[in-house]
């Protein structure tokens, strides 16, 4: 058992070991200065404070939607709503966060609440849509992604622009409103800490109370849950409405957070990333901090090297694309594997 | 004399670290008929997948004919005469038994399949071993027996010289593995060559020359059948003696807890599955159900379980209507141990633990206001998987890993150890080694002292014969004959019952 799970933590290093491989070898090929580009690419994000910060802010967004899809994974359901929650959520808190008065600290907070009720409401209806008509929730989600962005679009144009100025935008956020700093020197702020508290809460969901072992145990055999007499389709509406809450918490922590007015005019982009965090964390709330720290580094380290030497930042990709190929592929170091388990084998015939 | 096929040293482990083969040498001779015994998990089948290419040894080599055979594919197998007829039947319901026979090796006439050659060579080959099919039946108008003889054809269409068979009685009545039997001597007798791989060793005795016995991935021995007696076989197999009796205590019945009143049954289709069945089962007793596969046994105990809608009559568990929903008979102190351990009795990647507890989080023991309670988990496991003797590494192990038959002591160690007011019981030892079998069998008849009504359904004659305090027979739906005292029927003449050539007047 706990060789299984070093074998398979060997297995997602050797994986993004690999990956870097090929981006050292694409760095060297492509550019004139390579040691340069690639002391940009992997020392870069580190070299200072205010480097690291932006390797944390950046992690903070992507650890809630690589959440969002870790209770998803873990209950063996799939969709790619987060992108359109999140950016709905971010809205709401961004225009409650313009237009109402409270108390600071208490203000934020009532805000992240909102977003992440209105997150687990549109969570909800991907699900109820299956369950009522059978509609794939794949299919559901990706379509409300553009719906919610176009709905939001045109609230923001129509009812909460800040008509004093030249950008769509929202009326500037009342400094009660704003997430706290928590690191001098950079911008990481209290989202860092909400963050970690979503992952402990979720893990000791997942594995100390009763409905977190319901879900897991719909993940494994939906049959099994079923014959055991739990009410699966309450289960899947429990582990929609929980992701949905986390994709909208994510979308009001990072603008709460990051901004001062609610300006995006597109869809940011996280929802995508969180299936990925969540497929090298393995669908652990345990590690999803972790895998996002990574992503967020070497984002960066992309981003420095583009801006500083002659390799462009799409070479990132390119390595993002190489983990989870090789991170998917089962068969990586079977072989190894086979060969580790016959030589204990011989092993144990020789005590035997 | 040089062996046929010969496996040498054969090692395999799959990725999970399971070892299911460990140094195995297995040598055919020709024309002979070699068994195969072993509990589950010994590792016949994966010996078997071996040589028919379904899987690639970890270590060791293959000789076919003295020269070296490593199968890459099932195809490539066939083709170097090997042919499987698998425990679960490969072919098309909708084809023909022609149609079946030639998939995927078609006899060509330009650029369409010669049908009539298709047809007659399926009749001829028919004719030549005594299998009396008609080559334009549809396969889904045939009986189980009937299928595996399709399945036998279809290897020897395909130039099998070596006929592999996994558990080929399994699903077969008496009378038709007679016959089988006698269809397998003419094999041999025209040259072919058969591995028959069982756990029944009256059948080992009556019909194979030689036994190869495995045991926890190794071999035990080969051995001439006529010089090993089946106590010696079964203890090479289990490693010690295993008592085929069993002593029933002596106690009064109870109320009645399970009644069902003319129920019938329709599948999706509308097509009736069980028709005017009316049983009762009380307190301390064990209803066995007879009957050969897919004569409504299965859909019969499912509807007790409420995970098939009733069409009409009345099923009462305990006096109260059962509500036709699984999750309303799981809270009338039910426990049901299912036909399917891995779709339904298991999560395979879940640990045994967490497998134990999906019926008990109800109990404050387990969970306490939404808390799952870690500490009296891991006790409650412990002593479960001592208890029922579940051999694992911990009960932190996934469920995957285990064996058939330490999976099937999962399921039963839940559903037993909650001590139901009825159990429902649908092929409890189907595909489990005997040790195990013993062992579930010993907690059925703890239960039965304890009061408990079981609902035994099984393809087994030995056990329902064996456990049961009163016997019903199914046959195309309905009860074909009902016995207060089954010790007092033959096997022959339920036989006749099960296959529907006998049915008791005044019933149903």
């Amino acid at each position: 058992m706990r060789q299984d799970k070093s074998f398979e933590f060997a297995r997602t290093l050797l994986s993004i070991a690999i990956s870097l491989a090929l981006a050292f070898a694409i760095i060297a090929l492509s550019s004139k200065e390579p040691l340069a580009a690639l002391r940009y690419f992997i020392i870069g994000p580190l070299d200072s404070a205010s480097h690291i910060g932006n390797i944390i802010e950046m992690a903070i967004p992507l650890v809630f939607t690589g959440l969002y899809y870790s209770i998803l994974f873990k209950s063996n359901l799939f969709n790619l709503g987060a992108e359109g929650l999140f950016f709905s959520s971010g809205l709401l808190s961004g225009m409650l966060g313009a237009t109402t008065y409270m108390p600071p600290g208490l203000h934020p907070f009532v805000l992240i609440l909102a977003g992440g009720l209105l997150g687990a409401l549109l969570g909800l209806i991907p699900c109820a849509i299956n369950y009522k008509w059978g509609a794939s929730t794949l299919v559901v989600s990706l379509m409300m992604n553009s719906i919610l962005y176009g709905i939001c679009m045109f609230l923001l144009n129509n009812k909460f622009r800040d008509v004093s100025s030249y950008t769509i935008v929202t009326e500037p956020f009342q400094a009660t409103a704003k997430l706290a700093r928590i690191i001098p020197g950079t911008r990481v702020h209290a989202g860092a800490i909400i963050a970690i508290a979503c992952c402990v809460f979720l893990y000791l969901f997942l594995n100390r109370t009763k409905w977190g072992y319901e879900l897991r145990m719909l993940g494994s055999n939906k049959h099994f849950a079923e014959y055991s007499g739990m009410g699966v389709a309450s289960i899947m509406f429990l582990a929609h409405a929980i992701s949905g809450a986390l994709a909208g918490i994510g979308g009001s922590v990072e603008v709460l957070g990051m901004y001062s007015k609610f300006q995006w005019t597109s869809l940011p982009g996280y929802g995508l990333d969180g299936a990925l965090i969540a497929l090298l964390a393995k669908s652990n709330p345990a590690v999803v901090p972790f895998a996002a720290l990574f992503i967020a580094y070497i984002r960066n380290g992309a981003d420095m090297m583009a801006r500083l030497s002659d390799v462009p930042a799409e070479m990132v990709a390119l390595v993002q694309a190489a983990i989870i190929l090789l991170i998917s592929s089962q068969a990586l170091l079977k072989g190894l594997r086979e060969r580790s388990l016959l030589s204990k084998l011989k092993g144990e015939n020789a005590n035997a | 004399m040089e062996p046929l096929l010969e496996a040498r040293n054969i090692s395999k482990v799959y990725p999970n670290g399971m070892a299911a083969n460990r140094s195995v040498n297995f040598s055919l001779q020709k024309g002979e008929i070699h068994a195969l015994a072993g509990e589950n998990g010994a590792g016949k089948s994966t010996l078997m997948k071996i040589l028919f290419g379904m899987e690639k040894p970890s270590e060791g080599e293959l000789r076919l004919n003295g020269a070296p055979f490593s199968p890459s594919s099932p195809q490539d197998a066939i083709s170097k005469g090997l042919g499987m007829v698998h425990q679960h039947f490969m072919l098309v319901p909708s084809f023909t038994i022609a149609q079946n026979v030639i998939l995927g090796a078609a006899p060509r006439k330009g650029l369409s399949v010669d049908w009539k050659k298709a047809a007659q060579e399926t009749a001829d080959l028919s004719a030549k071993y005594n299998f009396s099919l008609d080559p334009n039946k549809r396969v889904e108008d045939l009986s189980v027996g009937m299928k595996q003889k399709v399945e036998i054809i279809k290897a020897l269409y395909r130039g099998a010289k070596i006929l592999i068979l996994d558990e080929p009685t399994a699903v077969l009545t008496p009378q038709e593995t007679a016959e089988l039997f006698s269809q397998l001597f003419k094999l041999r007798e025209s040259g072919i060559t058969i591995v028959f791989i069982s756990h029944k060793l009256k059948e080992v005795k009556a019909i194979c020359n030689r036994i190869t016995i495995l045991r926890g991935g190794r071999n035990m021995g080969v051995f001439q059948v006529s010089d090993v007696s089946e106590q010696e076989i079964s203890r090479l197999m289990v490693g010690r003696d295993v008592a085929l009796k069993y002593d029933k205590d002596n106690i009064p019945p109870g109320d009645a807890i399970l009644e069902i009143n003319r129920l019938f049954l329709k599948n999706e289709d509308g097509k009736t599955k069980v028709s005017n069945v009316s049983l009762s089962v009380p307190g301390g007793r064990i209803l066995g159900i007879a009957g050969v596969d897919g004569n409504g046994q299965n859909e019969l105990a499912r509807a007790v379980m409420g995970e098939i809608p009733i069409a009409s009559g009345e099923i009462r568990i305990c006096g109260k209507p059962a509500t036709g929903k699984l999750q309303g008979v799981r809270q009338l102190e039910t426990g049901y141990i299912p036909e399917d351990r891995m779709k339904q009795g298991t999560a395979g990647d879940a640990s045994i633990s967490d497998n134990l507890i999906s019926i008990r989080l109800k109990s404050p023991e387990v969970c306490s206001k939404g808390i799952l309670r870690k500490k009296k988990i891991s006790a409650l496991s412990e002593s479960l998987v001592g208890l029922y003797r579940i051999l694992c590494s911990s009960a932190d192990q996934k469920v995957s890993m285990l064996s058939g038959g330490n999976m099937q002591k999962v399921v039963v160690a839940r559903e037993c150890s909650t001590s139901p007011k009825l159990l429902v019981a649908d092929q409890p030892t189907r595909g489990v080694d005997v040790g195990s079998a013993e062992l579930i069998h010993h907690k059925l008849l703890e239960l039965r002292k304890n009061g408990t009504a079981i609902l035994l359904v099984s393809a087994d004659l030995n056990e329902v014969m064996e456990l049961s305090d009163h016997l019903a027979i199914m046959f195309n739906g309905q009860i074909s004959a009902y016995f207060e005292d089954p010790s007092q029927v033959s096997e022959e003449e339920l036989g006749l019952y099960m296959l529907g050539l006998k049915k008791q007047e005044g019933i149903s």
